[in-house]
């Protein structure tokens, strides 16, 4: 809460430090994000979807004190396995073929995450590097893939063929452009919160992310397997964010196809403070400065890329004020601690 | 002079590979210093950025502003790492996207929608004489603009610096054993804040050498991802100077390929030589080799 109220006072000071209408910007703003019915239904939640579930690939690893910076690039393997699984199912009916396009998802963004993962256990490669590295492998691969052995027939444009109507996600209203992978998103925040809360699994996520030496002490937690399968899971959830992408939203698979959600993920995760519920209220906040960002550059000729800016100091005041607080208590903790935002 | 295609394929990739080796040489010494800067690409693009503001004072100025940018990032970064002590990661993935949102917002209130129209002087190529008439190799080496020549100073004292002196000595010590470090008098904090802060004038310059040497404007995010590629330039070179310069070398030779590529249309997909130093980086990471290179203390936070 005071998060938002600060990331709202920060919009403020932008925009009237570059000379802006302010109250233009704010009516923009407002009406780009909640001002209506479509504003608030294809905008911020349509924007929020794929930001709440890698948001969620990114604090299950954070969780398990995996620097995971790579959902960029398992999203898109993600979205590139689901195009490719799509297309070849073109004339299935829709209640097999989106599924099995939302497992390929899973499956090929957990795949992507798992030659870090491999690497980090077998060779204790920093999976900082190593995600990092897979990020601009995986945007070269989809660069290389939509110019070439996937590229629509005319080989005009770099662009995937449109998957059939029966391969794509429901919408949710008619007459908006809000799809079922919302609903998909907070039910996977549920769960998730379900799953690091009241599971022995989730128990060991957070022991592990606590500290290895707590985590070796507390009794037989295999530690490199928990990081391992955490790692694998924050990769899948990546990889099902660009599924749902695809087949909610784009239909099609392009290089532009994730505008950095990878990362602003990292924002959301953080705001969150890991808490896979309070993800989903991160998601749509950061959904609706996304969507009235746009309304504001649209209206009042505010830069788009001043949300990236907020984003970013959302990440800074984060880190700042949990360092503060553990300056306070005196006491060790880890980043990925758990506390409600 | 003449120039045939293996010629200018060299000229070109040196000329790739200088905005890469000013980052990367500065994020070396950042990792030396035991940090990971993974946000050098905010200083990148700030560099740039201050490379444009102030161009109009000249080339020379430029660049200053363009290093004064860079610092100004580094020092952000490193009060909140160093001072604060914050996850050195998730800071840097903060200064990046701060960096680029930010040059991009000012960019478009100060210059307006219309600026791409803009243009700064850019310093022209110097021919060295007789060293750039040497066949194939002197074009690429020695007709490039005066930033590239630059380089060929600042690499082997780099070395001298690392390896020679008592404070490269301090530096290479805080990155390996900062507890023993301390005990030896030097102060790790102090060390890594300037070290940061010598990285992000590096990548300032760097930024600026694309506007001022290179393409003469600005664009929003025209750094990139060249912040990331210096990372794994680094981690390829194995933390030295001279394998940091080689390994961007390596990183620009593959920028210049893919050129080649696309304008002389070979069947070869242009993405292939792209992904390739980062698939090679990725290899080198494995082996043990590059693991035992690595300052031992690396992106450790210091309690």
């Amino acid at each position: 809460m005071v998060a938002a109220v600060l990331a709202l006072g920060i919009v403020a000071l932008v925009v009237i430090a570059g000379g802006y209408d302010i109250g233009r910007a704010a009516t923009a703003l407002w009406s780009g994000s909640a001002g209506s019915a479509y504003s608030f239904f294809s905008g911020t939640l349509l924007r929020a979807t794929p930001l709440i579930i890698v948001g969620l690939s990114v604090a299950i690893a954070f969780q398990a004190g995996v620097l995971n910076i790579g959902a960029e690039g398992q999203l898109l393997a993600g979205a590139t396995a689901t195009i490719a699984v799509g297309l070849a199912a073109a004339h299935w009916p829709g209640w097999i073929s989106i599924p099995i396009e939302l497992v390929a998802g899973m499956a090929a963004g957990a795949v992507w995450a798992g030659i870090a993962a491999i690497l980090k256990r077998r060779f204790g490669v920093l999976e900082v590097i190593s995600t990092l590295m897979l990020n601009f492998v995986a945007l070269y691969g989809v660069s290389y893939l939509v110019h070439g052995p996937l590229q629509e027939p005319t080989h005009t444009y770099p662009l995937t063929p449109p998957l059939a109507e029966s391969a794509r996600l429901p919408m949710i209203v008619p007459g908006q452009q809000l799809h079922v992978g919302f609903i998909a998103a907070v039910a996977l925040a549920i769960g998730a919160w379900w799953f690091i809360r009241s599971t022995a699994g989730g128990f060991r996520i957070r022991l592990v992310g606590a500290g290895v030496a707590a985590a070796a002490s507390a009794g037989r937690v295999r530690v490199e397997r928990v990081v391992f399968a955490a790692f694998l899971a924050s990769g899948a959830i990546a990889g099902l964010g660009g599924a749902v992408q695809v087949t909610g939203v784009t239909g099609r698979l392009f290089e532009g196809i994730s505008p950095g959600y990878g990362y602003t993920a990292i924002a959301v995760a953080l705001l969150a403070r890991l808490n896979p519920l309070a993800v989903i209220v991160a998601g749509i906040f950061f959904g609706a400065l996304e969507a009235g960002g746009a309304g504001m550059q649209r209206d009042a000729g505010v830069p788009a890329g001043f949300v990236t800016v907020i984003e970013a100091l959302v990440i800074l005041g984060v880190l700042a004020v949990d360092r503060a607080r553990i300056l306070a208590s005196d006491r060790h903790q880890p980043i990925a601690g758990e506390q409600a935002a | 002079m003449s120039s045939g295609p293996v010629a200018a394929f060299l000229e070109s990739g040196v000329r790739f590979a200088t905005p890469l080796a000013y980052a990367a040489l500065g994020e070396l010494v950042v990792e030396r210093a035991g940090v990971i800067n993974i946000g050098l690409e905010g200083a990148i693009i700030c560099g740039a950025f201050g490379g444009l503001v102030f161009a109009s004072g000249g080339v020379a100025l430029g660049f200053a502003g363009a290093a004064l940018a860079g610092t100004l990032v580094a020092a952000l970064f490193a009060f909140f790492v160093i001072t604060l002590r914050t996850d050195q990661i998730l800071t840097g993935t903060a200064m990046s996207m701060l960096g680029l949102g930010l040059t991009g917002t000012l960019y478009r209130t100060m210059y307006g929608i219309g600026g791409a129209s803009l243009h700064t002087p850019t310093i022209a190529p110097f021919a060295v004489p007789g060293l750039s008439a040497i066949p194939v190799l002197g074009p690429a080496l020695f007709n490039q603009p005066v930033v590239t020549y630059a380089l060929y100073a600042i690499v082997p004292a780099l070395a001298w610096w690392f390896y020679r002196t008592a404070s490269g000595l301090a530096l290479r010590a805080v990155g390996e054993h900062p507890e023993a470090a301390r005990g030896a008098g030097i102060s790790p904090d102090r060390v890594q804040w300037v070290a940061i802060l010598f990285g992000g004038a590096m990548g300032g310059i760097g930024g600026g050498t694309l506007v001022l040497a290179q393409v003469g404007t600005f664009a929003e995010n025209m750094s990139a991802g060249r912040g990331f590629i210096a990372i794994a330039i680094v981690v390829l070179g194995r933390w030295t100077p001279f394998g940091v310069a080689g390994a961007a070398l390596v990183f620009g030779a593959a920028s210049a390929l893919q050129t080649l590529a696309q304008t002389t249309g070979w069947a070869m997909p242009y993405q292939l030589p792209l992904a390739f130093p980062y698939v090679l980086t990725l290899v080198l990471l494995a082996s043990s080799r590059a693991r035992t290179a690595a300052p031992a203390a690396l992106g450790q936070m210091q309690r």
